[in-house]
């Protein structure tokens, strides 16, 4: 049994497939994962890179800037305002946002720039299929 | 005489010709805008959905929230309205419908002793406002053409900041309601505070769920949730209003075009029984001169040549 992933967000559906496992980060604690088989959950997730390891052994690697996410049933469906696959990003104006970012950061820090550093942070990683964050 | 009657004519069909390629044109445009922002509120509804089956889910697990969006106020001291129009016209009686229908709320609940708030989107509702002297709270351009998330979420902002500080006690959402390309309808709608009792139930579909592992609290997903919620319904809103916006101004351009079609074969009878007349005339004119020309010298017969009835000539020397 495979689990139903879909990833929505409010202006249409992303992502949609069946995966073997997926993991993503907690909101304020740590990485989870979901097999198959997982009893209801419900957890706010951070602004984290989320990996879908699809059934064909494949593994996808999604730019999720903050969410929920809801287990019910073997369905994963992941509730997001921003979310990014890795095909979407522009990993060069990724990469001059975290310059400009970090640059802000600099010149006084201020908690816009560094959720703009984070998401940068977060699109680079999964442009660059890397799956772990600074 | 009639021959300038007949230009002045000819000038007229031109121009409701010219007119009728225009609205024939926005019509078209307005048609194909109606399927896309209809594809656009069909995409919307998951995360919508979604949400509120898992605040349900919330609610039905008796998590619970003191969160200011829910507050009920014990007394409505001041109502803000959201009222969505649109920037242009040429859509009939899109706004005036959705504006008449705000006013006449606005001014039930003054007789109520209510004040209000006015938080406009589009240009035609701001002018209309504007120009009777009500107070306007907050306005908002160039998002119903096309409406995104981010323009929700702006809006949304907004009016969560007046009612979180308590400004206003209930929010009405005013705008016209999708119901096909053929209908739409003007609804007044509760925003604020959210009902979070099961509606109709029904909907949904999933068993209610006896433990539900949360990560962080119940409460504290709950909290974090409900202002997306908030969005996501203004956003639904917004979407629905600009596909009723298009089908409305589909609706206006298709009678735009229609009149402008009866208006020139009228017209052009009109113009041609102008031309006829003025052939009829000159015949005539012609006939008396000849038979003036022929009592003149003598004969009592009308004998006029073949050649002058041809209509040939008779076209030729009119020219």
């Amino acid at each position: 049994m495979a689990l139903q992933v879909e990833l929505v967000s409010p202006e249409r559906v992303l992502f949609e497939g069946e995966a073997d496992r997926i993991i993503a980060r907690a909101l304020g604690s740590g990485d989870f994962a979901v097999l198959p088989g997982h009893a209801p959950y419900l957890a706010a997730i951070a602004t984290h890179p989320v990996r879908v390891m699809m059934t064909d052994g494949t593994e996808d690697t999604i730019a999720v800037h903050g969410g929920f996410i809801s287990v019910a049933n073997d369905r994963v469906t992941i509730l997001s305002d921003v979310a990014e696959l890795a095909s979407q990003i522009d990993e060069e104006r990724a990469r001059r946002a975290k310059e400009r970012a970090e640059q802000a950061l600099q010149n006084g820090e201020d908690m816009a720039a560094e959720a703009a550093l984070r998401r940068a942070h977060v699109r680079l990683a999964v442009a660059g299929g890397l799956s772990t964050v600074g | 005489m009639a021959g300038g009657q007949e230009r002045v004519l000819r000038r007229r069909i031109k121009s409701v010709q010219s007119t009728k390629k225009i609205t024939r044109a926005m019509e078209l445009i307005a048609a194909t805008r109606v399927v896309k922002a209809q594809e656009r509120a069909n995409a919307a509804r998951p995360y919508s959905q979604q949400i509120t089956n898992v605040i349900l889910d919330l609610v039905g697990l008796g998590a619970q929230s003191d969160h200011p969006l829910l507050r009920e106020a014990s007394e409505a001291r001041r109502s803000a309205f959201v009222v969505v129009t649109s920037d242009r016209g040429l859509c009939g009686a899109y706004n005036s419908a959705v504006i008449r229908a705000a006013e006449r709320e606005l001014v039930a609940r003054r007789a109520q002793g209510q004040d209000y708030a006015l938080i406009l989107i589009g240009k035609k509702a701001n002018s209309y406002f504007k120009f009777r002297n009500y107070d306007i709270a907050a306005s908002f351009y160039d998002l119903t053409d096309r409406p995104d998330y981010e323009d929700a979420r702006a809006v949304s902002e907004v009016v969560r900041t007046m009612f979180e500080a308590g400004e206003v006690d209930t929010v009405d959402l005013v705008y016209q309601r999708f119901l096909s390309a053929g209908a739409q309808e003007v609804v007044v709608r509760r925003f604020l505070p959210l009902e979070t009792e099961e509606g109709d139930g029904g909907g949904g579909g999933t068993e209610p769920h006896a433990s539900i592992e949360f990560d962080p609290s119940p409460n504290v997903i709950l909290d974090e949730l409900l202002p997306r919620y908030v969005e996501a319904r203004l956003f639904a809103a917004l979407l629905d209003a600009s596909a009723s916006e298009h089908a409305a101004r589909q609706r206006a351009m298709k009678a735009a075009t229609d009149n402008a079609e009866e208006l020139i074969i009228s017209l052009s009878r009109i113009m041609n029984r102008a031309r006829q007349d003025a052939i009829t005339g000159e015949i005539m004119e012609i006939v008396g001169g000849a038979e003036a020309l022929h009592q003149g010298q003598g004969g009592d017969h009308l004998d006029l040549p073949p050649a002058l009835l041809e209509p040939e000539s008779l076209s030729h020397r009119s020219a």
